[in-house]
């Protein structure tokens, strides 16, 4: 793994990836909990939901059929429940499990399509999130592909060397702990010796402009109209 | 003229009880570029880790005449530039920008001032379209001309860099060498490559053992410890190799 | 065992994002009133290496492979209180990016994996292990780290109404009994393979145990009682719970 396929989409450009931050999140937030608390879900609610989605897929210019794949990995979770639900009987429930649990996959697959995640923990931290944990998020995503591809090149020697086995993997662990760790003091070096003061001056989001707003309140007004008025509408 | 960097009777022991420095005595003058040359565990990055206050042993260390103690670590810190042998450990913010930018947000410089100096930083070790990228899609040779510009946006006086042909290709190398010799500042480079070193540093120090056992011009230092190994001189390697 | 969105009801996904929250909020306040922002980085460099390590996999046998969890690990190298901070980045971020759990569900992964399963991966070390049986007491904090939180996310699950029959309930805990086990075999191992490194289980931020602990004691307490309470206003689903748990299964509907 070089890098996450995320990257590469958040790295691109569109109406949706210039927006701010915090007002894809907050419109993401409000599409997953009008999912979420969807009592009934419906072949109705489900094509609603879908197509608000569908849309925004388009707008940000992210590739659907991708997309759409990656976020079939909470399949095979739901699906076990769907399945258990089912033969207890429970068909609605089953329905809803897969359903929800997709729709909000794609969801947050939108949202992070459409901004790269350091600026994602920027709007965070704005949204008022516990600043050493957004912090935290940041170097650990800086450093992941690092410490993976480690990882990978310790297994391939030892498969070089006659196999990858039970007591392989946990020295691997154990050498990798310790050179994560002289790392993270590496880290912690070059940091004091840029300077450092104690506190980690982040560089300032861009303002919110008019469009923000519009996608804000846009966004929960579709919201809140598939979540509560579509089904009035449509059995009228 | 006075000393850039004076070291006098610096000892270190690591908490292991490793002396890793047994007295050494260095000094740097303005405009010097000097190559510290040693076998590996012979002291050279823990002396380096001692001029910009990383490291505290005994005895003297002054840089620009302040002594590098608790108190005057941040001027000491904005006047030596150090550059890592693990670029990866300096690159430690999300872009390029961002990371450039650290060092002159914590000299206490506005955004604006910062991004300015991070973009003429940028630019001065000819990196500049990479601003946006994040660091780990860098190339080695990249991700160390970032960490350098990481290190000139602070204005440094002197440039400390620790073993900065690792992992270079032969064009890497020779474009690094090109952005360091425009660089107006007095130079230490830690390096086990003879090409590196001729092409930039007149003076060598050879450590040894934690201690500095030789210092004088470059080529009597690499002929007197058979440092170089392109050399067709015949001789025999003697213990000081 | 990360719960994806759309499973948990919203009084179960409401209260625990609450208490996450101020949980792990209050932890993260602590720990950056008493070091600062300097471990941001080191704690992340250390979460990016579990995040690695949770990929990595232990063949345990013909065709199957076992992953650590790393709550227990992280609790023991670097104190409970900065483990959760840590465990809580790592699963922000599995949600995010690769979206294993879910978003709004986040509360629930963090109480059950980065403070249930963080502090009952502390405990037993912190109980008995200085002496003969430190082995085994980091093998009993592997796995209870993840027996703890399979529990709790099964009591989530049935809570939120999701149905789970006995047989499928006797399953699914056999399962996690079983994976519980390798996450103490293998942090076991993996602190042995430190320990021959030189490495200690010396915690590292300054962190005040005794705040640590007493902040997820009460967290879990808390839950406690807020899972009562749940479960008050859904008698038949606790006296269900627990007829599975402690009779021989018999009917399987709801």
């Amino acid at each position: 793994m070089h890098h996450a396929v995320v990257d590469r989409w958040s790295s691109g450009h569109s109406l949706l990836h210039a927006r701010d931050g915090r007002v894809k999140v907050l419109v993401c937030l409000g599409f997953l909990a009008a999912v979420a608390t969807t009592p009934r879900l419906t072949a109705l609610y489900a094509a609603g939901y879908g197509l608000a989605a569908l849309a925004a897929v388009m707008v940000a210019r992210l590739p659907l059929g991708a997309l759409l794949v990656r976020a079939a990995v909470v399949l095979p979770f739901s699906g076990t429940f769907a399945l258990v639900s089912l033969l207890a009987g429970d068909s609605p429930r089953a329905v809803a499990l897969l359903a929800k649990s997709y729709l909000s996959a794609v969801a947050v697959l939108i949202l992070v399509g459409s901004t790269p995640l350091p600026t994602i923990l920027r709007s965070l931290e704005r949204l008022r999130a516990p600043r050493l944990v957004v912090l935290v998020v940041q170097f650990l995503y800086r450093y992941l592909f690092v410490i993976s591809e480690q990882a990978q090149h310790m297994r391939l020697a030892a498969l070089s060397r006659g196999g990858w086995r039970f007591r392989s993997a946990a020295g691997a662990i154990a050498v990798l702990f310790a050179r994560s760790y002289a790392r993270a003091e590496g880290v912690h070096r070059a940091m004091l010796a840029r300077g450092f003061q104690g506190h980690l001056t982040l560089l300032a989001p861009v303002r919110a402009d008019w469009r923000d707003g519009l996608l804000l309140a846009g966004g929960w007004a579709l919201i809140a109209f598939l979540r509560w008025g579509l089904e009035g509408v449509w059995s009228r | 003229m006075e000393p850039l960097i004076e070291v006098r009777g610096l000892r270190f022991r690591y908490p292991d009880g490793t002396l890793a420095l047994d007295g050494v005595d260095f000094v740097l003058r303005p405009g010097e570029t000097v190559a510290l040359l040693g076998p590996n565990g012979s002291g050279k990055t823990t002396f380096v880790l001692h001029l910009n206050g990383l490291l505290a042993g005994e005895g003297l260390v002054t840089v620009c005449g302040l002594p590098v103690a608790k108190p005057n670590l941040p001027a000491v810190r904005r006047k030596v530039g150090v550059v890592f042998q693990d670029a990866d450990e300096q690159l430690f913010m999300p872009t390029v920008l961002e990371d450039v930018c650290y060092g002159p947000l914590n000299l206490g410089l506005s955004p604006e001032e910062a991004r300015a100096a991070a973009e003429w930083a940028l630019a001065q070790v000819g990196i500049a379209h990479a601003r946006d990228k994040a660091p780990y899609h860098l190339s080695a040779g990249e991700k160390r001309r970032v960490a350098l510009a990481g290190v000139l946006a602070m204005r440094p006086e002197i440039l400390v860099l620790d073993e900065p042909g690792t992992f270079l290709d032969p064009p890497g190398r020779r474009a690094l060498v090109e952005v360091l010799s425009g660089l107006p500042q007095a130079k230490l480079i830690v390096t086990h490559d003879v090409w590196f070193a001729r092409a930039l540093a007149t003076r060598a120090v050879f450590f040894e053992q934690g201690r500095i056992v030789c210092d004088g011009l470059l080529e009597v230092v690499l002929v007197h410890y058979c440092w170089d190994l392109s050399a067709r001189s015949g001789t025999v390697l003697d213990s000081g190799g | 065992m990360h719960i994806p969105d759309g499973f948990l009801s919203a009084p179960v996904w409401l209260s625990l994002d609450a208490a996450a929250l101020s949980l792990v909020g209050y932890l993260a306040r602590q720990a950056q009133r008493e070091s600062g922002e300097a471990w941001a980085p080191r704690l992340g460099v250390l979460g990016a290496f579990v995040f690695a390590a949770q990929m990595i996999n232990f063949p345990v046998g013909v065709g199957t492979s076992g992953h650590l969890v790393g709550s227990a690990l992280l609790a023991l190298v670097l104190g409970p209180a900065a483990a959760a901070v840590v465990m809580t980045a790592i699963l922000a971020l599995q949600a995010l990016i690769f979206q294993d759990g879910g978003v709004l569900a986040l509360g629930a992964n963090v109480v059950n994996m980065a403070l249930a399963g963080v502090l009952a991966g502390y405990l037993p070390f912190r109980w008995w292990g200085a002496g003969r049986f430190r082995q085994f007491a980091i093998f009993l904090g592997g796995f209870f780290s993840v027996l703890a939180a399979a529990l709790l996310a099964i009591a989530e699950l049935r809570l939120s109404g999701v149905p789970i029959p006995a047989p499928v309930l006797w399953i699914t805990l056999g399962l996690f009994t079983v994976t519980a086990t390798l996450e103490g075999i293998i942090t076991v191992a993996v602190v042995r393979g430190r320990d021959r490194l030189g490495l200690g289980l010396a915690p590292q931020p300054g962190a005040r145990y005794a705040r640590g602990l007493a902040v997820v004691g009460l967290a879990c307490a808390l839950l406690a009682v807020l899972g009562g309470l749940a479960a008050s206003r859904h008698p038949d689903v606790l006296e269900k719970l627990l007829e599975r748990l402690g009779l021989a299964t018999s009917r399987g509907s709801q």
